[in-house]
């Protein structure tokens, strides 16, 4: 029997342009105790579709035709046509929560700050269950248990901000089950979380699905969390349903173009190292013009241009008070040594929090490290970094650029793209104003924008068309090096292709180095020519890509990789294997792994040109600047 | 909490040393004091008989001695001509323009500018949070539109001239005598039931008056924050729990829109003192409002000094209660702390 069917939903948005058609003429089905994946790129219209079946369409939105049917089976309740229903009248909101529930992508902000989590979880039962207070409390409980959070008892009393994003997510789920819902929506349920936490999450999601026997509708556009998760996927497109099928069916023998093309855009650990991505919209890089005007870089081709050697970096979490409570600090970055050589592609991986977003800001000097030294070669040789003042420093400044992980939040809303890109050029002194906007122009298309978009604001753009600004503004001094903040996890997987093959296109063109930090280990496989691993502030295995892929040492690193949903059915996650311990705790790590504070995580060469952090193996020689 | 309340109250008197110290300097700043402009004016005009008289007046006063020893003498820190007798002590100071001791020349006024203080604070509270939410629930309704439009009105009026039709008004409507915060008949007499209920029904006017451009801004602010709250995820997520709309917005976003709401209270009470004194003037309400002003004018020190720190002081319990109000409401606050660790 189908819990919720779909028939020729159209819906419209009405616009100061006009109406807009956000979901047209789609028909699919969710059965009984089945997982359906809705897949798409943003914009799709895939979060309209769950607002549509939660009542929870914002206002200027319009069902123009088609039915909705739920149905519950478990509490009887015969198919009601949702599109029919008035959206806030109470026949909306006694199914809400009751017969379908929905999960969010951010867990951050989807729970009250200012409520306890047993509070805002006993609330859903409180409406619909017919229970009180104290009834409300013993059900969320008993959800908390189910859903394993460590201390339900304590978590009940807890606010949000006390908790990790992934135990937010478990409470968010909690909320979502408490009331038996026949059908729960899960809209991106994990994008925002960690790896491991990601494959957490899904094996709970599975685990009370079994239990509960209910239905999943996942909106997701992962296609690792579909091959896993997902027992039917609709495919969706521009509000049009373009293939659909069974989870077989569509990874052993997609039809449709599009489902072909996102496929091919999505990184798998499984590619050769000279396969290219395909991206769905490819940019054609121009290089020429920007080749000639670079500062050439003097250091040859696989010497060392970067060197952390045991950087340290300390934040004070609160300042001691005059009472005598004393600092609390935490520890970023614990005794980091790394070379990042010249010309080749370093990916740095962890989790969030693991301190790597704190070591590229190290390099880029954009804060000061506690102990340690970063040393740069700008052609003369190994230099410190903390030293450079006046002119070298300004120097530096030229040849060492960043790009941001959020292109919503690092482009000036205020400023025209022509202001941002040419920002750098007045700062640096570079060349006369004719010759900037020249400039401009040429790095405009060299990221395969319309130079004629220079007089717009960011605003204007999409996400992936931001960040191309975002790479362009990097790439306007000539830099010789380049940190990558997470530049893709914020975008969509095929604009996430596009990107990716931009930043390689560059560095082939523009000889240049990069940094790449991500947690997203196949992104990282793809991109990067050695990977470096860290957790908890220390750097815990470094090596070849390709080495520290298929023959990863460090239990951290092994557990990372096996986090990592591949979109293949062949490969799926070992959901059994995921333990409740986690594998981000050094002190829990097997020896000679085992890391305690005050341990310097020296890095030991246990094979060749793959160097991991076993202080237990430690035999003093090989100390130092390993790696 | 206690911990917290004991050092919130306990931070509070460097602040308020600091503060004396400013308003001190500043007052002192001009050349020449209350005294020495009197002997020059005498002087010139020829006269010399009573000049001894005021050099007697300036070593009594202590204002023949360096600044730092003046300002200690005021505070009670230091021995002056009379030992130790400054604030610390309970002497508020001389006045000289009065020719009294502070506390009786603003003596009389002190709770009457508490009492109107707090009205209007009420005043604007009560106004512009049902107002506030009204706004923001009905965003670009007639109703949003008509409460904006007022609003704005409300801003730009001046004061004075508000204060003065009213009064007006009042007077042919309800027969309420015209200027002060009570009936002529009960000025200096003691304290009685008609007193009383003649102060309340002369305190509407100057609240209305006073508290209009607050009411103005804060149903603003509250309009401003309950919108920014009521598109967050967590609204949503209630409403995905079937939560009734009134109960939601009570619950979620209101609770988190009226940490702004509360942080104001302190702002108000410096602005409101400020702010009304020249309502004060034009309506003859007996607060320090006027009485700062001419001693502002005028160089008497220790009375303008002695004011302004008792606006400080108000201040600063505002800020309390408001922070205190903050930890109640908002657990990041009240836990915040314990969370880092």
């Amino acid at each position: 029997m189908d819990v919720l069917s779909i028939d020729g939903l159209t819906v419209d948005f009405k616009t100061a342009e006009g109406r807009v058609r956000a979901v047209d003429n789609v028909s699919f089905t969710v059965p009984q105790n089945r997982t359906v994946a809705l897949v798409g790129e943003s914009g799709s219209g895939k979060t309209v579709i769950s607002q549509t079946v939660m009542g929870l369409l914002p206002a200027s939105a319009e069902i123009v035709s088609g039915k909705v049917l739920l149905a519950d089976p478990a509490k009887d309740i015969p198919p009601v046509d949702i599109a029919g229903l008035d959206r806030k009248g109470p026949q909306m909101r006694q199914l809400r929560g009751n017969n379908v529930a929905i999960i969010f992508q951010e867990p951050m902000t989807s729970l009250s700050p200012l409520h306890t989590i047993g509070d805002q979880i006993g609330e859903a039962a409180l409406l619909h269950r017919n229970v009180d207070a104290q009834q409300a409390r013993e059900l969320t409980r008993e959800m908390l248990r189910l859903v394993h959070f460590p201390e339900p008892d304590r978590a009940l009393d807890s606010f949000p901000f006390e908790l990790s994003g992934g135990l937010r997510q478990r409470a968010m789920i909690a909320m979502a089950m408490i009331c038996r819902p026949a059908l729960l929506i899960a809209d991106e349920p994990t994008t925002a979380l960690d790896v491991t936490i990601q494959a957490e999450i899904l094996k709970l999601i599975k685990d009370v699905q079994a239990e509960l026997q209910m239905s999943v509708l996942m909106v997701t556009h992962d296609f690792g969390v579909v091959a896993n998760m997902a027992d039917e996927v609709v495919v969706i497109y521009h509000g049009r349903i373009m293939e659909k099928g069974t989870a077989e069916q569509l990874f052993t023998n997609p039809r449709h173009d599009y489902l072909k093309a996102l496929l091919n855009a999505v990184p798998s650990f499984h590619m050769d190292k000279n396969e290219r991505l395909v991206p769905i919209r490819p940019i054609e890089v121009k290089a020429e013009d920007l080749k000639k005007s670079g500062v050439e870089c003097k250091v040859e081709p696989g010497a060392p241009l970067v060197e952390m050697r045991d950087v340290t970096k300390r934040f004070t979490l609160r300042k001691g008070g005059i009472l005598g409570t004393r600092p609390k600090t935490m520890t970023a970055l614990d005794s980091i040594n790394l070379t990042i050589r010249r010309g080749e592609c370093l990916g740095l991986v962890g989790e969030s929090g693991s301190g790597k977003t704190t070591a590229a800001k190290a390099i880029l000097r954009a804060i000061d490290i506690d102990d340690g030294e970063i040393l740069y070669n700008r052609g003369e040789g190994l230099k410190d970094v903390a030293h450079l003042s006046g002119a070298d420093l300004m120097d530096y400044r030229r040849r060492v650029q960043f790009i941001f992980q959020d292109p919503f939040s690092s482009l000036n809303p205020r400023m025209t793209v022509n202001d941002i890109l040419s920002e750098p050029l007045q700062i640096h002194d570079v060349g006369t104003p004719d010759e900037q906007a020249e400039r401009v122009r040429s790095l405009m298309s060299l990221v395969g924008l319309d130079p004629r978009f220079l007089r717009r604001y960011p605003h204007s753009f999409s996400g992936g068309q931001r960040q191309r600004i975002g790479i362009a503004r990097a790439l306007a001094l000539n830099p010789e090096f380049i940190l990558c903040d997470e530049p893709t996890s914020a975008l969509d997987v095929s604009v996430q292709a596009q990107i990716l093959n931009l930043l390689q296109d560059l560095k082939r063109d523009l000889n240049l180095t990069y940094l790449f930090v991500s947690h997203n280990l196949a992104v990282v496989d793809y991109i990067a020519d050695r990977i470096a691993v860290m957790c908890r502030g220390r750097i815990v295995e470094v090596g070849a890509t390709r080495e520290v892929v298929s023959n990863p040492l460090h239990p951290y690193t092994k557990a990372l990789l096996s986090a990592v949903p591949e979109p293949d059915l062949s490969a799926p996650l070992d959901f059994a294997a995921l333990g409740d311990k986690r594998a981000s705790e050094p002190a829990a790590w097997p020896e000679p792994f085992r890391l305690v504070d005050g341990m310097v995580p020296a890095l030991v060469e246990m094979e060749k040109e793959h160097f991991v952090c076993a202080p237990g193996l430690e035999t003093g020689a090989i100390r130092g600047t390993a790696a | 909490m206690i911990y917290y309340i004991v050092r919130r109250i306990v931070t509070m008197i460097p602040t308020l040393f600091v503060i004396s110290f400013l308003i001190f300097f500043i007052i002192e700043l001009p050349a020449g004091d209350y005294i020495s402009n009197q002997v020059a004016a005498l002087k010139s005009s020829g006269e010399s008989a009573s000049i001894a008289k005021l050099e007697f007046m300036r070593k009594e006063f202590a204002l023949d001695r360096p600044f730092f020893e003046r300002y200690l003498i005021w505070v009670g820190l230091w021995s002056g001509p009379h030992g130790f007798d400054g604030l610390l002590q309970g002497n508020w100071g001389w006045s000289f323009e009065f020719a009294k001791p502070v506390e009786e020349v603003i003596g009389p006024t002190l709770p009457l500018t508490v009492i109107l203080n707090f009205a209007t604070i009420l005043f604007v509270y009560v106004v512009s949070f049902p107002i506030g939410i009204y706004s923001a629930t009905r965003q670009y309704s007639w109703g949003d539109y008509g409460f904006t439009f007022l609003g704005y009105i409300g801003l730009a009026t001046p004061n004075f001239l508000l204060g003065l039709i009213m009064l007006y008004l009042f007077n042919i409507w309800f027969g309420l005598s015209v200027g002060g915060l009570m009936a002529p008949e009960y000025i200096d007499q003691p304290w009685s039931v008609a007193k009383g209920l003649s102060v309340l029904a002369h305190l509407i006017v100057p609240t209305v008056v006073i508290g209009t451009s607050g009411t103005a801004g804060m149903i603003r602010r509250l309009r401003a924050n309950l919108l920014d709250e009521l598109h967050k995820q967590y609204v949503t997520t209630g409403r995905a729990k079937g939560l009734k709309e009134g109960r939601l917005l009570v619950k979620y976003p209101l609770r988190m829109a009226l940490n702004p709401f509360i942080a104001d209270i302190g702002n108000l009470i410096p602005s409101l003192v400020s702010g009304s004194v020249i309502v004060s003037v034009v309506l003859n309400l007996p607060t320090v409002g006027p009485v700062l002003l001419s001693a502002l004018q005028s160089q008497d020190q220790y009375l303008a000094g002695f004011i302004l720190l008792f606006v400080a002081v108000l201040t600063l319990m505002g800020m309390l209660v408001s922070d205190l109000l903050l930890a109640v409401l908002d657990p990041r606050i009240r836990l915040g702390g314990r969370a880092a660790s």
